[in-house]
Protein backbone atom coordinates (compact mmCIF):
# COMPACT_ATOMS: atom_id res chain seq x y z
CA UNK A 1 0.00 0.00 0.00
CA UNK A 2 0.78 3.23 -0.69
CA UNK A 3 1.86 5.30 2.71
CA UNK A 4 1.45 8.83 3.27
CA UNK A 5 5.23 8.65 4.04
CA UNK A 6 6.01 7.58 0.82
CA UNK A 7 4.70 10.51 -1.06
CA UNK A 8 6.22 12.94 1.21
CA UNK A 9 9.30 11.39 0.84
CA UNK A 10 8.69 11.96 -3.52
CA UNK A 11 7.78 15.57 -2.17
CA UNK A 12 11.10 16.28 -0.51
CA UNK A 13 12.94 14.28 -3.01
CA UNK A 14 11.88 17.44 -5.61
CA UNK A 15 12.42 19.79 -3.58
CA UNK A 16 15.36 18.82 -2.39
CA UNK A 17 16.65 18.79 -6.51
CA UNK A 18 15.09 22.21 -6.80
CA UNK A 19 17.68 23.40 -4.24
CA UNK A 20 20.75 22.01 -6.20
CA UNK A 21 19.14 23.47 -9.30
CA UNK A 22 19.04 26.67 -7.98
CA UNK A 23 22.61 26.28 -6.25
CA UNK A 24 24.58 24.70 -8.42
CA UNK A 25 23.10 26.12 -11.88
CA UNK A 26 24.25 29.52 -13.37
CA UNK A 27 21.74 30.27 -16.01
CA UNK A 28 18.78 32.21 -14.25
CA UNK A 29 16.26 31.00 -16.71
CA UNK A 30 16.90 27.26 -15.37
CA UNK A 31 16.90 28.78 -11.50
CA UNK A 32 13.61 30.12 -11.90
CA UNK A 33 12.90 26.90 -13.19
CA UNK A 34 13.96 25.16 -10.19
CA UNK A 35 12.09 27.91 -7.82
CA UNK A 36 9.21 26.48 -9.90
CA UNK A 37 9.96 22.77 -9.25
CA UNK A 38 10.23 23.52 -5.44
CA UNK A 39 7.10 25.50 -5.02
CA UNK A 40 5.27 22.34 -6.55
CA UNK A 41 6.89 19.85 -4.32
CA UNK A 42 5.71 21.85 -1.50
CA UNK A 43 2.24 21.79 -3.40
CA UNK A 44 2.41 18.20 -3.14
CA UNK A 45 3.24 18.25 0.55
CA UNK A 46 0.10 20.44 0.83
CA UNK A 47 -1.86 18.17 -0.86
CA UNK A 48 -0.77 15.03 0.81
CA UNK A 49 -1.75 16.46 3.90
CA UNK A 50 -4.96 18.12 3.27
CA UNK A 51 -5.90 14.59 2.48
CA UNK A 52 -4.76 13.23 5.54
CA UNK A 53 -6.14 15.92 7.99
CA UNK A 54 -9.46 15.10 5.56
CA UNK A 55 -9.68 19.12 5.54
CA UNK A 56 -9.71 21.13 2.14
CA UNK A 57 -7.62 23.90 3.76
CA UNK A 58 -4.33 22.63 2.11
CA UNK A 59 -5.89 22.60 -1.42
CA UNK A 60 -6.82 26.14 -1.02
CA UNK A 61 -3.57 27.17 -0.21
CA UNK A 62 -2.15 25.39 -3.07
CA UNK A 63 -4.60 27.54 -5.52
CA UNK A 64 -2.82 30.70 -3.76
CA UNK A 65 0.53 29.51 -4.43
CA UNK A 66 -0.32 29.24 -7.74
CA UNK A 67 -1.06 32.45 -7.97
CA UNK A 68 1.50 34.07 -6.29
CA UNK A 69 3.66 31.63 -8.57
CA UNK A 70 2.09 33.33 -11.98
CA UNK A 71 2.74 36.41 -10.59
CA UNK A 72 6.23 35.85 -9.61
CA UNK A 73 6.68 33.90 -12.66
CA UNK A 74 5.13 37.38 -14.66
CA UNK A 75 7.50 39.60 -12.67
CA UNK A 76 10.84 37.26 -12.06
CA UNK A 77 10.67 36.97 -16.61
CA UNK A 78 10.30 41.03 -16.87
CA UNK A 79 13.23 41.64 -14.71
CA UNK A 80 15.10 38.59 -16.72
CA UNK A 81 14.00 40.16 -19.93
CA UNK A 82 15.40 43.49 -19.03
CA UNK A 83 18.42 42.23 -17.41
CA UNK A 84 19.10 40.78 -20.88
CA UNK A 85 18.59 43.60 -22.89
CA UNK A 86 20.88 45.53 -20.67
CA UNK A 87 23.68 43.18 -19.80
CA UNK A 88 23.15 40.55 -23.01
CA UNK A 89 23.88 37.83 -20.63
CA UNK A 90 21.87 35.23 -18.60
CA UNK A 91 24.63 34.10 -16.42
CA UNK A 92 24.13 34.67 -12.58
CA UNK A 93 28.00 34.38 -12.22
CA UNK A 94 28.01 37.92 -14.52
CA UNK A 95 25.68 40.28 -12.60
CA UNK A 96 28.25 40.89 -10.26
CA UNK A 97 27.08 44.99 -10.39
CA UNK A 98 25.54 45.03 -6.46
CA UNK A 99 28.60 43.01 -5.00
CA UNK A 100 31.29 45.08 -3.54
CA UNK B 1 -3.98 4.79 -5.08
CA UNK B 2 -2.31 1.56 -6.31
CA UNK B 3 1.29 1.24 -5.90
CA UNK B 4 2.28 0.85 -9.27
CA UNK B 5 0.65 3.62 -10.51
CA UNK B 6 2.51 5.75 -7.85
CA UNK B 7 5.70 4.21 -8.28
CA UNK B 8 5.51 5.01 -12.49
CA UNK B 9 4.47 8.73 -11.13
CA UNK B 10 6.94 9.03 -8.90
CA UNK B 11 9.61 7.75 -11.16
CA UNK B 12 8.52 9.62 -13.84
CA UNK B 13 8.33 12.99 -11.42
CA UNK B 14 12.20 12.28 -10.08
CA UNK B 15 13.55 11.74 -13.34
CA UNK B 16 12.26 14.69 -15.22
CA UNK B 17 12.82 16.93 -12.13
CA UNK B 18 16.47 15.75 -12.56
CA UNK B 19 16.11 16.37 -16.07
CA UNK B 20 15.26 20.10 -15.45
CA UNK B 21 18.75 20.31 -13.46
CA UNK B 22 21.12 18.55 -15.75
CA UNK B 23 20.13 19.62 -19.58
CA UNK B 24 22.31 21.90 -20.84
CA UNK B 25 19.70 23.67 -23.14
CA UNK B 26 16.88 25.73 -21.52
CA UNK B 27 14.67 23.96 -23.76
CA UNK B 28 15.06 20.77 -22.92
CA UNK B 29 14.93 21.94 -19.27
CA UNK B 30 11.49 23.58 -19.70
CA UNK B 31 10.49 20.10 -21.49
CA UNK B 32 11.10 18.31 -18.32
CA UNK B 33 9.90 20.58 -16.18
CA UNK B 34 6.60 20.39 -17.62
CA UNK B 35 7.21 16.15 -17.64
CA UNK B 36 7.24 16.49 -13.34
CA UNK B 37 3.94 19.45 -13.55
CA UNK B 38 2.02 16.89 -14.89
CA UNK B 39 3.10 13.91 -13.52
CA UNK B 40 2.65 16.02 -10.39
CA UNK B 41 -1.03 17.12 -11.43
CA UNK B 42 -2.02 13.45 -12.11
CA UNK B 43 -0.72 12.74 -8.02
CA UNK B 44 -2.82 15.49 -6.98
CA UNK B 45 -5.66 14.18 -8.93
CA UNK B 46 -4.93 10.46 -7.10
CA UNK B 47 -4.58 12.09 -3.93
CA UNK B 48 -8.55 13.42 -4.32
CA UNK B 49 -7.58 16.71 -5.61
CA UNK B 50 -9.56 16.46 -8.91
CA UNK B 51 -9.70 20.39 -8.86
CA UNK B 52 -6.62 21.14 -7.81
CA UNK B 53 -4.80 18.75 -10.01
CA UNK B 54 -6.82 19.77 -13.60
CA UNK B 55 -6.03 23.83 -12.28
CA UNK B 56 -2.64 22.57 -11.98
CA UNK B 57 -2.35 21.00 -15.30
CA UNK B 58 -4.13 24.44 -16.72
CA UNK B 59 -2.59 26.84 -14.89
CA UNK B 60 1.10 25.73 -15.20
CA UNK B 61 1.51 23.68 -17.97
CA UNK B 62 -1.11 25.82 -19.90
CA UNK B 63 0.12 29.66 -18.81
CA UNK B 64 3.60 29.98 -17.11
CA UNK B 65 5.44 27.13 -19.07
CA UNK B 66 4.03 28.71 -22.21
CA UNK B 67 5.41 32.20 -20.60
CA UNK B 68 9.03 30.28 -19.71
CA UNK B 69 9.40 29.37 -23.48
CA UNK B 70 8.21 32.81 -25.36
CA UNK B 71 10.83 34.57 -22.82
CA UNK B 72 14.20 31.72 -23.51
CA UNK B 73 13.18 32.37 -27.70
CA UNK B 74 12.53 36.14 -27.05
CA UNK B 75 16.03 35.79 -25.52
CA UNK B 76 17.47 33.31 -27.95
CA UNK B 77 19.62 30.94 -25.77
CA UNK B 78 20.78 28.51 -27.88
CA UNK B 79 24.25 28.83 -26.61
CA UNK B 80 25.52 26.43 -24.59
CA UNK B 81 26.33 27.65 -21.36
CA UNK B 82 29.77 27.74 -19.28
CA UNK B 83 30.78 24.75 -17.94
CA UNK B 84 33.05 26.85 -15.62
CA UNK B 85 32.11 28.10 -12.59
CA UNK B 86 33.10 28.08 -9.00
CA UNK B 87 34.25 24.88 -7.55
CA UNK B 88 34.46 25.44 -4.28
CA UNK B 89 30.95 26.92 -4.61
CA UNK B 90 30.06 23.79 -5.97
CA UNK B 91 31.51 21.71 -3.53
CA UNK B 92 29.71 23.15 -0.80
CA UNK B 93 26.51 23.68 -2.17
CA UNK B 94 26.52 19.39 -2.70
CA UNK B 95 27.29 19.01 0.69
CA UNK B 96 24.29 21.60 1.68
CA UNK B 97 22.12 20.06 -0.73
CA UNK B 98 22.70 16.38 0.97
CA UNK B 99 22.45 17.85 4.51
CA UNK B 100 19.32 18.99 3.45
CA UNK B 101 17.80 15.79 1.83
CA UNK B 102 18.79 13.92 4.43
CA UNK B 103 17.20 16.35 6.98
CA UNK B 104 14.00 16.27 5.14
CA UNK B 105 14.01 12.17 4.47
CA UNK B 106 14.21 11.85 8.02
CA UNK B 107 11.04 14.23 9.08
CA UNK B 108 9.38 13.99 6.44
CA UNK B 109 8.99 9.62 5.69
CA UNK B 110 7.86 8.66 9.06
CA UNK B 111 4.11 8.40 8.61
CA UNK B 112 3.12 4.59 8.17
CA UNK B 113 -0.28 5.48 7.62
CA UNK B 114 -1.40 3.61 4.06
CA UNK B 115 -3.04 6.16 2.29
CA UNK B 116 -6.42 3.58 1.50
CA UNK B 117 -6.52 3.23 4.94
CA UNK B 118 -8.17 6.56 5.45
CA UNK B 119 -11.41 7.54 4.07
CA UNK B 120 -12.44 10.90 3.22
CA UNK B 121 -16.17 11.95 3.03
CA UNK B 122 -18.02 11.97 -0.05
CA UNK B 123 -17.59 14.91 -2.49
CA UNK B 124 -13.54 15.81 -0.51
CA UNK B 125 -11.39 17.85 -3.25
CA UNK B 126 -14.44 18.31 -6.05
CA UNK B 127 -14.77 21.38 -7.31
CA UNK B 128 -18.08 22.19 -5.15
CA UNK B 129 -16.15 21.61 -1.82
CA UNK B 130 -13.25 24.25 -3.28
CA UNK B 131 -15.44 26.41 -3.71
CA UNK B 132 -17.55 26.38 -0.67
CA UNK B 133 -13.85 26.96 1.04
CA UNK B 134 -12.23 29.56 -0.99
CA UNK B 135 -15.39 31.80 -1.26
CA UNK B 136 -16.45 31.25 2.29
CA UNK B 137 -13.10 31.05 5.20
CA UNK B 138 -10.70 32.23 2.55
CA UNK B 139 -12.83 35.66 0.69
CA UNK B 140 -10.54 38.23 1.80
CA UNK B 141 -7.49 36.14 0.50
CA UNK B 142 -9.22 35.45 -2.62
CA UNK B 143 -10.13 39.06 -3.21
CA UNK B 144 -6.86 40.39 -2.45
CA UNK B 145 -5.41 37.99 -4.80
CA UNK B 146 -6.47 39.97 -7.63
CA UNK B 147 -5.00 42.88 -6.26
CA UNK B 148 -1.33 40.92 -6.21
CA UNK B 149 -2.31 39.39 -9.83
CA UNK B 150 -3.10 43.52 -11.05
CA UNK B 151 0.04 44.81 -9.31
CA UNK B 152 2.29 42.15 -10.87
CA UNK B 153 1.06 42.36 -14.07
CA UNK B 154 1.58 46.06 -14.58
CA UNK B 155 5.19 45.68 -12.88
CA UNK B 156 5.74 43.11 -15.14
CA UNK B 157 5.02 45.60 -18.20
CA UNK B 158 6.64 48.50 -16.85
CA UNK B 159 10.15 46.22 -16.26
CA UNK B 160 10.20 44.76 -19.75
CA UNK B 161 8.83 48.04 -21.73
CA UNK B 162 11.74 48.92 -23.52
CA UNK B 163 12.02 52.61 -23.08
CA UNK B 164 10.75 54.82 -25.35
CA UNK B 165 13.52 56.64 -27.63
CA UNK B 166 13.93 60.40 -26.32
CA UNK B 167 11.49 62.84 -28.72
CA UNK B 168 12.17 65.95 -29.50
CA UNK B 169 10.15 67.96 -26.24
CA UNK B 170 8.26 71.13 -27.55
CA UNK B 171 9.31 74.16 -26.00
CA UNK B 172 7.19 75.46 -23.25
CA UNK B 173 7.22 78.68 -25.43
CA UNK B 174 5.05 77.54 -27.63
CA UNK B 175 2.09 77.32 -25.38
CA UNK B 176 0.94 73.69 -26.41
CA UNK B 177 -0.45 72.09 -23.30
CA UNK B 178 1.62 68.99 -22.42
Amino acid sequence: MVSYGWIMALSAAIFTIGVAGVLLRRNILVMFMSIELMLNAVNLAFVTLARRMGSMDGQVIVFFVMTVAAAEAAVGLAIIISIFRNRETVNADELRLMKW
Amino acid sequence: MPPALFIFLAVVAILSSLGVVIQRNPVHCLLALIMTLISIGALFVALDAVAVGFLQIIVYVGAIMVLFLFVIWLLNLQTEEAPAGNLALKFFATIAVAAMAAELFAIVSKSRTALGAQTVTSGYGSIDSLAQTLFGQYLMAFETTSILLLVAVIGAVAVARRALPDRPRTAPTEGRPT
